[in-house]
């Protein structure tokens, strides 16, 4: 790349690009990127930039396409209101760790700090949100921060950063030649593993007769789900994943006994509980995860593989850890273990999950339930389908029944809990896997916060389904409502509603309703094989909690099962208190 | 437990803004923040001071160490390091009690740096604790007006940054313009 041709600011950012790998990008355009899009354009035959109808649309899409790559993705968006836009998506890419690259126009130089016309200080908005960020001031450093920025989306912890270029800087030209290496060095972001740490966790692991592995969204970023496996299978100890971490384990597998957290399963969170050893591979103790923590598995040492040093503990002490390529680490550590028999430990876990495994009870005349639906979603895409969901009730039963044997099938917004983000986020799946089935599992009131990017998935004929799971609630919301306030539905309920397969014709695509659970399989079945986009209207019912569920701040022992275990609890808990006691929440 | 933390990093635009946003953003409290230029005027020292227990200083320290911007972070505490803060104090100065206050910045080895008709402005380094004392006893005088640094640190004997300075050509008597 050592070319030294007088070129624009422009072609340089593309020119990077083009080496970094990239070959698709999403975007709007607006006057200060202007010269941005300009070169894209002349480069269309290497890069694709695609026009979305909002920049949220852009970023979270940016986001389906690293979630389920590996890739950096990348959106290109003009200054001010451009840039104001992908906040949110930023924020969610630095939470769960996406890999992301936003190239945001800017006020020409001489106009920085006067308030100019769509002038906003981006890179002080978005310091708090991105792993890194740039406004580049010279065209001299523009090659050299482009180059960066890429190393440092992808390498280490994963995450977002920015680059605010001026217009006068992307029009300028310049003979500057572009780097081929980045100018930061690689120990700034992965750790040398301190191998006595992985002996001392050896040691633990062979002493451990009730051990758990609790793996996270950290595997799929390091592409260390298959040396998780070979560790889990050699030492037969079992798995249970996060939220994020769904794929990084296969499901379908014996050792594996399902997601833990809030909504896990009975099994997984008795495990916690229960355990001797805890074994935390890229994860980091989130508080959906841990609960109250001075009750958060009480009786086991606790082991840490991950490359963040920040995550060691933040939350949980821990008694060894282990920092650095996580790959790396489990296949050393998976050297040094042997093989074990948990019988009694396996026999306890079947007896937990027999006692209170995940199930619904479909009555075939009753209104639709969610699961059900996200059953059905399994059954008939094969568990094979790229899954996306917003976030709510829909997000945790998908969580819960879809199962997922590979990694990087699952995109999902875990830390920051972003409505609307599925559907963008199928969007940029769909764009990466153009024959794969993509599916967005959405909730009526996180599909209508993005919605308008429907029209991408009609100007593309993307395979995106949008399943609708539709309660016209905010669901989630309500059932803490209906747990914790009385259900009083202060502004949760969602009287008015597009008829959503009229909206479909509208962006002149296929719509379907169910209404019955016969319908919904017929639908699904319809809507899934055929090719090309679709919503599906699933009228479910809004009665339906998500279960099991340990309350915010609460402890395994405190969590509920069912509707009917709730209500048990209540009237216990307020004959010991007395009536006039609210529970107290927190969000 | 009180902390000093040194703190390289480049002299970047932004870099000042990076560490004080990363301790509201956590909720961690700065006691105080001192930053100037080092030897090399592409790096630049940041002094914090930040009270906390040990779990909140180790966060400190990995997230500090995070930031790209960020050479190499020192909890001095743990080393034997010398600390200032320098004051300029002015305190009310009559007639009748000129004499006891010189003698007061006599005694910590104060300096009187500007003399009006009714005041004293004196100049004072020294430890924190120290400081404060001579505050407190010229406080029975009357302060009309207080400024003071932060604490500037520095480990005894071997430098603090070894490693990092090694590297870097030592520009003698070349002052650094900070862009901070």
């Amino acid at each position: 790349m050592a070319k030294t041709k007088l070129k624009t600011g422009a072609q340089m950012v593309v020119d990077v690009l083009i080496d970094e790998g990239v070959t698709m990008a999403w975007g709007v355009t607006g006057g200060a990127i202007l010269p941005v899009y300009d070169a894209l354009f002349l480069n269309r035959d290497k890069i694709k930039l695609f026009d979305t109808r909002h920049e949220q649309g852009a970023v979270h899409m940016a986001e389906g396409f690293a979630k389920s790559t590996g890739k950096v993705g990348v959106c290109v968006v003009t200054s001010g209101p451009g840039a104001t836009n992908i906040v949110t998506g930023l924020a969610d890419a630095y939470m769960d760790s996406v890999p992301l690259v936003a190239i945001t126009g800017q006020v020409p130089t001489s106009l920085i700090g006067t308030d100019g016309f769509q002038e906003a200080d981006v890179v002080g908005i978005t310091r708090s949100c991105t792993k890194h960020n740039y406004l580049v001031k010279n065209i001299q450093e523009l090659p050299q921060i482009m180059r960066d920025a890429f190393f440092i989306a992808r390498t280490g912890r994963p995450g977002p950063v920015l680059v605010d270029i001026p217009k006068d800087i992307a029009a300028a030209s310049a003979e500057v030649e572009i780097p081929s290496k980045p100018s930061i060095p690689l120990s700034k972001f992965v750790p040398t593993p301190d191998m006595s740490q992985i002996d001392k966790m050896a040691e633990l692991i062979k002493h451990a007769k009730r051990p758990l592995i609790y793996a996270g969204g950290g595997v799929i970023n390091a592409n260390a789900s298959e040396a998780l496996y070979k560790f889990a299978r050699k030492t037969n100890i079992p798995v249970t994943l996060t939220l994020m971490g769904l794929g990084a384990y296969p499901a379908s597998d014996r050792q594996f006994i399902d997601m833990l957290g809030m909504h896990g399963s009975y099994r997984a969170n008795m495990a916690l509980t229960h355990c001797d050893l805890l074994i935390a591979i890229g994860s980091r103790f989130d508080d959906r995860v841990t609960g109250k923590l001075s009750e958060f598995s009480p009786n086991s040492k606790k082991v840490h593989i991950d490359v963040d040093p920040t995550s060691i503990g933040k939350n949980v002490k821990v008694d060894a850890h282990v920092l650095g390529d996580m790959r790396f680490i489990l296949k050393d550590l998976t050297k040094k273990v042997g093989t074990k028999e948990y019988d009694a430990w396996y026999d306890e876990l079947d007896g937990w999950n027999h006692k209170h495994p995940l199930a619904y009870k479909q009555d075939p005349k009753g209104p639709v339930l969610p699961q059900f639906a996200i059953d059905e979603i399994y059954r008939i895409t094969k568990g094979d389908a790229y899954v996306a969901t917003e976030v709510g009730q829909h997000q945790m039963w998908a969580a819960q029944y879809y199962k997922f044997d590979k990694p990087r099938r699952w995109l999902t917004s875990g830390g920051l809990g972003t409505m609307g983000f599925g559907f963008p986020a199928a969007i940029g799946a769909a764009f990466a896997h153009p024959n794969a089935t993509v599916v967005d599992i959405a909730g009526d009131g996180s599909f209508q916060m993005t919605l308008q990017e429907l029209a991408i998935v009609k100007e593309h004929e993307l395979n995106v389904k949008t399943i609708v799971i539709n309660n016209k609630f905010m669901g989630m919301v309500k059932q803490w409502q209906d747990l914790f306030f009385d259900k009083r539905y202060a502004s949760t309920s969602i009287p008015a509603q597009p008829d959503f397969v009229k909206l479909a014709e509208a962006y002149g695509i296929a719509g379907y309703r169910a209404e019955t659970s016969k319908d919904t399989t017929k639908v699904l079945e319809e809507a899934l094989t055929k090719k090309g986009p679709c919503i599906v209207d699933v009228v479910v019912d809004a009665e339906e909690h998500v279960y099991p569920m340990v309350p915010a701040g609460g402890a395994v022992k405190d969590i509920v099962l069912s509707k009917a275990h709730q209500i048990e609890k209540m009237i216990a808990a307020r004959a010991e208190k007395g009536p006039k006691k609210i529970n107290q929440v927190h969000l | 437990m009180r902390h000093t933390i040194s703190v390289l990093v480049n002299n970047n635009a932004g870099v000042l803004s990076r560490v004080s946003n990363l301790f509201s953003a956590r909720g961690y409290n700065i006691d105080s923040l001192v930053v100037g230029v080092t030897d090399d005027p592409k790096i630049s020292r940041i002094t914090i001071v930040v009270k906390g227990d040990d779990r909140i200083i180790d966060q400190v320290e990995k997230q500090l160490n995070k930031l790209i911007d960020v050479i190499k972070v020192v909890d001095l505490t743990h080393e034997d390091f010398i600390g200032r803060d320098l004051a300029l104090i002015k305190v009310k100065a009559e007639a009748h009690t000129r004499s006891q206050v010189m003698e007061i910045v006599q005694c910590f080895d104060g300096k009187i740096v500007d003399v009006a008709l009714k005041s004293f402005i004196v100049e004072v380094t020294g430890k924190e604790s120290k400081i404060n004392a001579m505050v407190e006893l010229l406080s029975n005088y009357g302060i009309l007006e207080l400024v003071r640094t932060g604490e500037v640190a520095i480990s005894r004997g071997k430098k603090v940054h070894e490693e990092e300075e090694k590297k870097v050509k030592v520009k003698a008597g070349k002052a650094g313009q900070s862009n901070l």
